[in-house]
């Protein structure tokens, strides 16, 4: 327990994960699918900025001479995060044109209707 | 560094390149030669490379922009690299020309030029899977290769297609979701993102028993993720409507090809981070083992239930995957020379099955269930010899490229005994299993059509033909010739 307070960033993370994993899998709605999608890449994020960041020490950015790098945060993970966010923005991008075209033709975003509609469609 | 140590470099690099000039050039048919160029420079680069460092049994890394180790971006390339870059390439320029006709007909003009980014994307996508050392650049390419490979299904509009790249969609990002988390907790770990680094660190925690139970949590969800993209057995249903469904060359890249990525990735994660040791003392090959042979049996019932022929060769995928995870759950480095050689022989094989199908049923205005193809294969000969041979391949008929992987899977497990009785029978029951749906279809080609039924006579595409060719001689060299590619997989085995 006392861990899981010491590592809140962490454990917040995780549980978001968790709730953005069952909503992918489990929602009916698509549009709400891909929000759960979000909040599960989100989740990852915030799990790594926190891993990156270090209390009391600076921005990586050299303002000046060099000084010493035990002074500064860890940039790694800020990098993984910011290639995360374009590859999830693309795939959000990707979902929702998905979805769109699907809107139109069969004018719900329930997915079991979806399917439904589309099995009927294909028995004719 | 010799020049020759850029080719892995190159050959992603020029699919890369040509997917960025598709979109500026004149319509499909120019797009598809470009997409021919690439897949073909990659094929012959990397079959140079596999010509010097296959005999002389040497491996190497390659530094991205000559900056070292923990700033810089690695390649790391040996004979069991070079062997499977050489066999995607080769097998995507085969599916392509195969599958060139259906796609001028599936997909509307102005989108294919878009389609051919994607291919180029995928090939890629997998190359680089099979070449990176750096583990956040695995990741990035498995999402690239979800999303085109996604787009590829999606290219025949219709809705078939359209609801099954939506569930194909859903599986693939939990997927990769679950991949990134284990990959963010390694890192947390471990501290490192390249191989090399990464080995270390987790040989040392194994060693001194810090920090199992995150270790194991990581390995778990890795495996996960990757068995879900790879249609491994519970994951699996979403992979026989998005192969059954979409136009001929994504059903070959994808059955063939995509879906091994992430297993070759699997694998090379196995032996070169975690290493195998680590992996069996974890018992992740044992979960992996039963799941192998669950989709072995799982995927050839299915196979036998479906009447339409595409779906039910790619049930016989979800089978032939299950081959693949049972070698690597035996957790031996022999048992993964079989599962190696096992994606060898069914990307050789299955990309021929479902480009023979589709040019089965062109003369029977493409209706691809199999009772209204009685005597298809008198229209088209090659089409339907193309279809037998991959057919008794997947069967386990001697000479043929199964029967090789089936002999080598059997001997595998000869060292575990309880692993060697439930392989045994698996074995033997799965290749009953494969008979039962492959001999009634291969039957129903060659038996002469009743009056009325007969379609018309269908010319030979040269690029069919060419690409059937291909793979049948493919078919026939891994069947007898296998030894020499099974020691070149185990001389790249033991470099990883």
């Amino acid at each position: 327990m006392e861990h899981l307070l010491i590592n809140h960033y962490e454990t917040a993370a995780v549980i978001l994960f968790g709730i953005g994993f069952l909503n992918l899998l489990l929602q009916n709605n698509l549009v709400k699918k891909v929000i759960g999608f979000g909040i599960m890449d989100s989740a990852v994020y915030l799990f790594l900025a926190s891993q990156g960041y270090i209390v009391g020490r600076l921005a990586p950015i050299l303002v000046g001479e060099v000084a010493n790098a035990a002074d500064y945060i860890n940039p790694i993970p800020a990098g993984l995060v910011l290639t995360g966010i374009v590859v999830s923005v693309s795939v959000t991008a990707f979902s929702l044109a998905l979805i769109q075209r699907l809107y139109q033709k069969y004018k719900t975003v329930n997915f079991d209707e979806i399917v439904q509609l589309a099995r009927q469609k294909g028995d004719e | 560094m010799p020049f020759i140590y850029n080719f892995p470099f190159f050959s992603i690099f020029i699919c890369m390149i040509s997917g960025i000039v598709t979109p500026l050039l004149k319509n499909g048919k120019w797009a598809y030669r470009l997409s021919l160029f690439a897949s073909g420079a990659g094929f012959v680069l990397s079959g140079i490379l596999l010509g010097r460092i296959g005999p002389n049994n040497e491996s190497f890394s390659f530094m991205m922009g000559h900056f070292p180790a923990p700033w810089g971006n690695e390649l790391s390339v040996g004979p069991l690299e070079a062997v499977l870059a050489t066999t995607v390439c080769l097998v995507m320029l085969m599916a392509l020309l195969g599958g060139s006709r259906d796609i001028f007909e599936d997909v509307l003009p102005e989108k294919q030029k878009l389609y051919f980014i994607m291919m180029d994307e995928i090939l890629a996508a997998l190359l680089a899977l099979t070449y990176t050392n750096d583990i956040f650049t695995a990741y990035v390419f498995i999402e690239i290769s979800t999303i085109a490979a996604c787009a590829i299904v999606m290219a025949k509009d219709s809705s078939d297609t359209m609801v099954a790249t939506m569930r194909y969609l859903i599986m693939s990002l939990l997927g990769s979701g679950l991949v990134l988390i284990g990959i963010v907790l390694l890192y947390c770990i471990t501290g490192h993102l390249l191989f090399p680094n990464l080995q270390l660190r987790v040989l040392d925690l194994a060693s001194t028993g810090q920090y199992t139970m995150p270790l194991t949590v990581v390995v778990g969800l890795i495996v996960m993720g990757l068995g879900i993209k790879s249609a491994m057995f519970p994951f699996h249903l979403w992979l026989p409507p998005a192969h059954g469904s979409a136009t001929t060359a994504s059903s070959s890249v994808l059955s063939g090809l995509v879906v091994k990525g992430y297993i070759i990735l699997m694998i090379r994660l196995f032996y070169k981070v975690f290493t195998i040791e680590v992996i069996r003392e974890l018992r992740v090959t044992n979960m992996i083992f039963l799941f192998g042979l669950a989709g072995m049996i799982i995927g050839s019932v299915g196979a036998i239930k479906e009447g339409h022929i595409k779906r039910m060769l790619a049930y016989s995928s979800v089978a032939q995957l299950g081959y693949v995870f049972m070698g690597i759950g035996l957790g031996t480095d022999i048992g993964i020379v079989a599962a190696c050689f096992q994606i060898l022989v069914h990307a050789c094989t299955k990309p021929m099955l479902f480009s023979c199908a589709s040019a089965l049923s062109a003369g029977r205005h493409h209706n691809k269930k199999l009772h209204a193809l009685r005597g298809a294969a008198y229209e088209n000969k090659l089409a339907g010899v193309g279809f037998t041979v991959g057919a008794l391949s997947m069967i386990g008929i001697p000479l043929f490229a199964g029967f090789a992987a089936k002999v080598l899977f059997a001997s595998a497990t000869m060292a575990q005994p309880v692993k060697m009785w439930m392989t045994l029978l698996t074995l033997a029951l799965s290749t009953v299993l494969n008979a039962l749906y492959y001999i009634p279809a291969v039957t129903v080609l060659w038996s002469r059509p009743e009056e009325g039924e007969a379609g018309e006579k269908v010319l030979v595409h040269p690029a069919f033909a060419v690409s059937t060719v291909v793979f049948i001689t493919a078919v026939f060299f891994l069947g007898i010739c296998y030894q020499p590619v099974v020691t070149l997989i185990q001389n790249g085995l033991a470099l990883l």
